[in-house]
């Protein structure tokens, strides 16, 4: 099957390939504002009726965006962003804070970020000056001077929004709440964050004033949206310029995903995490693999990326470190002290084994308590994937860990 | 004639011995450990050694208090005028509390005195009554008498306006208090802005109002006394003659009776006019006194002007003018020289300093030192560290020559009008103190009595002299002073400059000018490190550098300077380039109204909460008393909007006249970044000064403990109280111990969210000075919701009434938030808008509601235990079941995998690795649906549920 291909698309030229590569890897790495939105049309909606509400109606408001890690909460505020900003009426009208909780770690850091961004008045050059203190009288006091109608509205995103709430008093939480709650310039705060039980760790104050609109991204797809997520990821769109390469190389995504190895995989990985994060690096190791001389993505390819992407990193090491295991199972007899304390010390450092308490400096490391960080299958498994494991070693692991 | 003797810090021979001994007491030997160099006692009293027997009679003061807390309105009145020992105790506390404070007002003495005998008295009130007052400025020599009639300024809290009276009466109490009845006079600043229209025409700044509103205080301290005015009565259409118009004179047009303006009645006209024909009458009510033979002198010494001595002299000299300038400018100098303590003066450091080389060349150099580390204690004790400063005044006091000289001279400028004369004289002036330096103190005293009698002398020559005393008309004599005044103020306007561009050329670019330094508290450390240098560059003072320790203070200085914010930087948002859009249809309409922001016509539901803040407020601000209103009741119940409300009712009144007229402050306890920065913000809305915490704190204090003339009430919201909860709780004490000051006129109305709040967290001595006036705002029950609703939507008939009804019930139910339920509401109309794109005319129905309540209200952990992938559920399971066969809800992962294990084989599922077990438990753990240790137990990681175990049931049973 794969000389057949190759020798198919021989026609084919490097270029092509490389547009391809091009393409597809923006398309599953760089997720900015290109990334197709899948199976979140409502939140969408609701998210753009909001920001619209602000820009155009100049309506204050709150909402929270929720989600697991990789379900698309930036994907789609930037998508929203970059309709919104393409739509007359919101053009040069809206202004835009972005503040990430990892960054700001403080409501200081916060404050001098938001001023920067907003171009207030007190920023010399690049900088924010003045004490902290300053910085809140001033902000508040230009925003609440503005009112509904003639002000620019202001929108604030605040990402890893609950790394925000640990901040002291959640004094920028409450006060950007409380604008937005009260006539003043009209502002939209929208936080994205995966933890669920963000909305309990709001002060009391904090959460009245939230004007709890959640939106959730749950990753709610069944397993054909996810067959059709697969291959619209993977297909080439109809501007590609070479014509007659693109619709061999759609076709052959269609194949793909009637075949039953591919969606054997794609099961699996279904089965495992719904995020299409972990597809797009799925897909990404797959596409890498495309070359010249290899033009278009077989099944095996995924399978070896699926191989590649669900590796048990610890049983990797097992196997590679069985020996060290083996010659600790042999020490009672055979070898010398030394050599056994260098295999434990080596185990020690790849954390296959780890003392239960700090080592302290009086007691003995022969009488250290360890803990076995290995499930007792790992070692099953690493010990069958050993070929050349002494038998004694293969006999001690099948009396000790046979009640398995 | 009484003389009061007001603690001076220049005036070394009123020091009490027991200021001495002051010094020991403890605050002193704090100040002691805070200082940079050790010094030695001699140091500290090199030039204490005048010390003089004056009106002191308590020695055995008891140490002052913590200066934090208020302290009883007399000390704190001389704290903040300075001036003032009616009291012995209160003498004590001028000395600690105005060196620290505003050490700049002190830097002359001003006595005020009788003017001739009783001419009254009365013997049951034990009231002596006088017809003038002798106001004296010891250093500037001046001399100014009022009499009984006279128009008179008088310190009010706000620096640029001091009130324009008239004086009526003047009597000395029992007490030995001097007294002043006057007849008020309103600016038009003092005017409410809505009664200004009444007017109908344009008022100049000069012209004032006879004052006929009753509720003023018209009986005064003598002490708030600053100087007389002119005031000229109008005919209503008459014009201020033009030359006058640039002069400090005011004229008087109409009366003001709090409700309506009134021409002037002809007896109130011819009262005035009186007033004013009668002060001509007073020949030296302006003048400056200059003894005359320090005029010869001047000329004498001529020729000597070009040597350095003279030269560092000069400097000195115009220096000190500058503070004599800064003084006669008025009260608007005088409040901010007041306000801006004195550490921060840049004048008065600068002639410390350049006083130094005067001293006897052998001490010159330990002295050096010695003044050194007093500065740079100086730079780091701010307003509470009072002893540091008053050291320093003191062997400046010795070390320059007495300050009066230089400010006769100063006059002698003014009288002269060249600058040029001065410098002359500055240098003859300094003579014959340098002589006498080394004497003793009894000397040194003499020497100053001596000056003081000569000055006296030549007043009177200089008096007939002046050409402007005996006009023949009033609008002459008037003219004549005031232009004279204005000269006055021109010259040292420029001399002013002039200085500070000599500095400028000679320091670096950095010091803009003193007068901004002055009121730059905010960031202190660059200035810190700048003001030495600054004065060590001045070139003109030929012999300093020699005498300097020049590796005290490197050259440098000007730190690249972190540039503060801009001073004039406007806070403001920009506007937005395309007009909001109106709404369109009955629902944007009805979702504009719901918004929690929207400011209802009336607030239902809160009828009874309102009337009783409403009445609290209005019988203290009828009262003219203070008093402190604890509200309390959980988010979202209208605490805030209710007192606003009361607010809007209560300046309606006033405007209506019904009320007296107050000032509303509201500060926020969560907007603010450090409990203490309360100070600041209630002082910038007062009064709208920018200063830090600590001497915000200060000058509140002054401001509420002392009796202030025509003072507004102050109605102030602290909104989020237990935010200002500090250790010391010292902000809440203050807070609260203000209204019951007997002059403050505060009324606080503190809102929280807890009941039992002050009895929770505060000391019991904040929560009694709070009081029991409490008020708790309960959660709204359904019908007052529905009522909210109601009421907001008015006309606009976008909900059906049941579908009202459905959202109180369901939110009174959970909490009784209002600002929940109109965010429902919300939210609902936004449903229904969207759902029925086609027909507009839906109005917001049951389901619509329903659909919004679930989305708000649901739990997401269901819904995301739903949603996820098929291994996690499983591992949900294989918790479960973990849970039970352990019996205890936490588990380590390994244990966990092997259920999850075991119940792949059950499923006939291909099982997972342990790195995807650890996978699937980190993506739950970042949800928070698991609750987990950190990671780098790797396996035996423990695991709990952070939902019911009844939950995850039910979310992975409907599979």
């Amino acid at each position: 099957m794969n000389k057949r291909k190759l020798k198919e698309s021989s026609g084919t030229d490097g270029e092509c390939i490389s547009q391809v590569q091009k393409m597809l890897r923006e398309r599953l790495c760089h997720h900015r504002a290109m990334g197709k939105l899948f199976g979140i049309d409502q939140q969408y909606k609701h998210l753009l009726e909001l920001l619209k509400q602000t820009t155009v109606c100049g309506e204050s408001n709150s909402a929270l965006i929720i989600g697991p890690r990789g379900s698309g909460k930036t994907a789609l505020l930037n998508r929203v962003l970059k309709d919104l900003r393409e739509m007359k009426q919101v053009k040069e009208n809206l202004l835009e804070v972005h503040l990430n909780g990892l960054l700001q770690t403080n409501d200081k850091v916060a404050l001098k970020e938001i001023t920067r961004q907003l171009h207030l008045e007190n920023v010399v050059g690049d900088k924010v000056f003045g004490s902290f203190a300053e910085n809140l009288a001033f902000l508040l006091e230009a925003l609440r001077k503005g009112n509904r109608t003639s002000s620019c509205p202001v929108l604030f995103v605040l990402d890893e929004f609950d790394l925000f709430v640990h901040h002291k008093n959640q004094t920028l939480l409450y006060n950007l709440f409380d604008i937005s709650q009260s006539a003043q310039t009209p502002v939209t705060v929208i936080g994205l964050t995966c933890r669920q039980d963000i909305l309990e760790l709001l002060e009391k104050r904090v959460k009245s004033r939230f004007s709890h609109r959640r939106i959730y991204l749950m990753n709610s797809f069944a397993f054909k949206q996810y067959i059709r997520i697969f291959k619209e990821q993977l297909s080439l769109p109809a501007e590609f310029p070479d014509k007659a390469f693109a619709q061999k190389w759609n076709s052959n995504i269609q194949l793909l995903t009637e075949d039953k190895t591919v969606q054997d995989i794609l099961q699996n990985l279904f089965h495992y995490s719904k995020d299409l994060r972990s597809l797009n690096f799925l897909l990404m190791l797959a596409v890498s693999n495309v070359t010249v001389r290899h033009p278009l993505i077989t099944a095996s390819d995924l399978q070896e990326a699926s191989k590649q992407y669900r590796m048990d990193s610890k049983a990797n090491i097992v196997h590679e470190f069985q020996k060290f295991i083996q010659r600790k199972a042999h020490c009672m007899y055979n070898f010398e002290k030394p050599v056994v304390m260098k295999a434990f010390e080596h185990l020690l450092q790849l954390e296959l084994v780890k003392p239960i308490e700090r080592p302290s400096v009086r007691s003995q490391r022969e009488y250290l308590l360890m803990e076995l960080l290995l499930d007792n299958n790992q070692i099953m498994d690493a010990l069958q994937a050993y070929p050349n494991c002494p038998t004694d070693v293969k006999q001690w692991a099948a009396s000790s860990l046979s009640w398995l | 004639m009484r003389v009061l003797h007001r603690p001076v810090r220049h005036g070394d021979r009123h020091r009490p011995s027991s200021a001495r001994r002051q010094t020991h007491s403890p605050d002193f030997r704090e100040e002691r450990r805070q200082l940079p160099l050790p010094l030695p006692p001699s140091a500290i009293f090199f030039s204490g050694s005048v010390s003089l027997p004056v009106s002191f009679p308590d020695s055995n003061m008891a140490a002052p208090p913590s200066y934090l807390l208020p302290p009883s309105p007399p000390c704190a009145r001389a704290r903040r005028r300075g001036r003032d020992c009616r009291s012995k105790n209160c003498s004590f506390m001028c000395f600690c509390f105005s060196s620290g404070i505003m050490d700049t007002r002190q830097q002359s003495k001003i006595i005020y005195s009788w003017y001739g005998k009783p001419t009254n008295s009365d013997r049951k009130l034990r009231t002596l009554q006088y017809k003038g007052i002798l106001i004296k400025s010891e250093r500037s020599r001046k001399e100014r008498c009022i009499q009984l009639g006279d128009f008179v300024l008088v310190e009010g809290e706000n620096a640029d306006q001091p009130f324009v009276a008239q004086l009526l009466d003047l009597y000395e109490d029992g007490a030995e208090q001097k007294h002043a009845v006057v007849q008020w006079f309103s600016h038009i600043s003092e005017i409410p802005k809505n009664k200004q229209k009444l007017l109908k025409r344009r008022i100049s700044s000069q012209e004032v109002f006879f004052d006929k509103v009753s509720g003023y205080d018209t009986d005064i301290a003598v002490e708030t006394i600053i100087d007389s005015v002119l005031v000229i009565p109008l005919r209503l259409k008459d014009e201020l003659p033009t030359r006058l118009k640039k002069e400090k004179i005011f004229c008087v047009k109409q009366s003001w009776d709090g409700k309506c303006f009134k021409a002037l009645s002809p007896h109130t006209f011819s009262k005035l006019n009186e007033a004013n024909r009668k002060e001509d009458g007073i020949p030296n009510s302006f003048n400056s006194f200059v003894p005359s033979d320090i005029i010869s002198s001047a000329k004498k010494e001529t020729k000597k002007a070009g040597s350095s001595a003279t030269k560092t002299k000069n400097v000195e000299m115009e220096i000190e003018s500058k503070h004599s300038a800064s003084k006669s400018s008025l009260s608007k100098k005088r409040h901010s020289l007041r306000v801006a303590n004195g550490i921060k003066n840049p004048t008065a450091r600068k002639k410390l300093e350049l006083n130094s080389p005067t001293r006897s060349p052998k001490s010159k150099l330990l002295e050096q030192e010695d003044i050194w580390a007093l500065l740079d204690d100086d730079c780091d004790s701010q307003l509470l560290k009072p002893t540091a400063i008053k050291r320093k005044v003191k062997f400046t006091e010795v070390l320059s020559s007495p300050p009066k000289i230089t400010c006769a001279n100063d006059k002698l400028k003014s009288v002269f009008g060249t600058a040029e004369d001065q410098e002359v004289l500055s240098g003859t002036l300094r003579l014959s103190p340098y002589r006498k330096l080394e004497d003793s103190n009894e000397k040194v005293r003499s020497l100053n009595m001596e000056v003081d009698a000569i000055v006296l002398t030549g007043h009177k020559e200089l008096g007939s002299q002046s050409p402007a005393v005996t006009p023949r008309s009033r609008r002459t004599c008037t003219q004549e002073t005031s232009t004279r005044i204005a000269e006055q103020i021109s010259l040292l306007n420029m001399l002013e400059s002039k200085e500070e561009e000599d500095f400028l050329s000679s320091s670096d670019g950095s010091y803009s000018s003193s007068s901004e330094e002055e009121d730059s508290d905010v960031s202190c450390t660059p200035e810190k490190k700048t003001k030495p240098s600054r004065m060590f560059s001045t070139p003109k003072s030929s012999r300093k550098p020699s005498v300097h320790t020049p590796a005290k203070t490197p050259k440098k200085t000007p730190l690249p300077g972190t540039p503060r914010t801009p001073r004039n930087a406007t806070p403001e948002i920009p506007r937005r380039s395309h007009a909001a859009q109106k709404p369109t249809s009955v629902l944007e309409e009805a979702r504009l109204r719901l918004h929690v922001s929207a400011v209802p016509e009336s607030l239902p539901c809160r009828e009874e909460e309102f009337q009783d803040i409403y009445n609290f407020v209005e019988s203290k601000l009828i009262d003219g008393t203070g008093g402190c209103m604890y509200i309390s009741g959980v988010p979202g119940t209208g605490k805030t909007a209710t007192v606003h409300e009361v607010i809007r009712c209560l300046q309606r009144a006033t405007e209506d006249d019904d009320l007296p007229s107050f000032q509303f402050i509201e500060i926020n306890g969560m907007k603010l970044t450090d409990p203490h920065q309360a100070y600041v913000q209630i002082l910038e809305l007062l009064t709208g000064q920018k200063v830090t915490a600590t001497h915000a704190a200060v000058l509140l204090a002054n401001l509420f403990c002392t009796p202030g003339p025509k003072r507004k009430t102050t109605v102030l919201v602290v909104d989020e109280l237990d935010l200002l909860w500090t250790r010391k709780q010292n902000v809440m004490y203050n807070l609260f111990d203000w209204p019951t000051q007997k002059h403050s006129k505060l009324i606080i109305l503190a809102i929280a969210n807890t009941m039992d709040l002050p009895e929770r967290i505060m000391m019991n001595r904040v929560s009694s000075r709070l009081g029991l006036t409490r008020m708790s705002f309960q959660p709204y029950t359904y019908k007052q919701l529905q009522q909210i609703i109601s009421s907001r939507l008015n006309s606009v008939k976008a909900f059906e009434e049941d579908a009202i009804q459905l959202v109180s019930r369901k939110v009174a139910a959970l909490s009784g938030d209002a600002r929940r339920c109109l965010d429902i509401c919300r939210r609902a109309a936004e449903i229904c808008e969207f759902s029925s794109q086609k027909s507009t005319d839906e109005i917001v129905r049951m389901t619509h509601i329903t659909q919004a309540i679930d989305e708000m209200f649901s739990s997401p952990y269901i819904q995301a235990i739903r949603n996820a992938s098929l291994h996690e559920q499983i591992f949900f399971k294989a918790i479960l079941a973990e849970f039970r066969r352990v019996g205890v809800e936490e588990a380590t992962v390994q244990q966990v995998y092997r259920q999850h294990i075991a119940l792949c084989r059950m499923e006939g599922m291909q099982s997972p690795t342990v790195s995807d077990i650890l996978a699937i438990c980190a993506r739950l753990g970042a949800c928070r649906l698991l609750l987990l240790e950190s990671s780098s137990k790797y396996l035996h990681m423990r695991v709990r549920l952070n939902i019911s175990q009844d939950d995850v049931m039910y979310a992975l049973k409907d599979d």
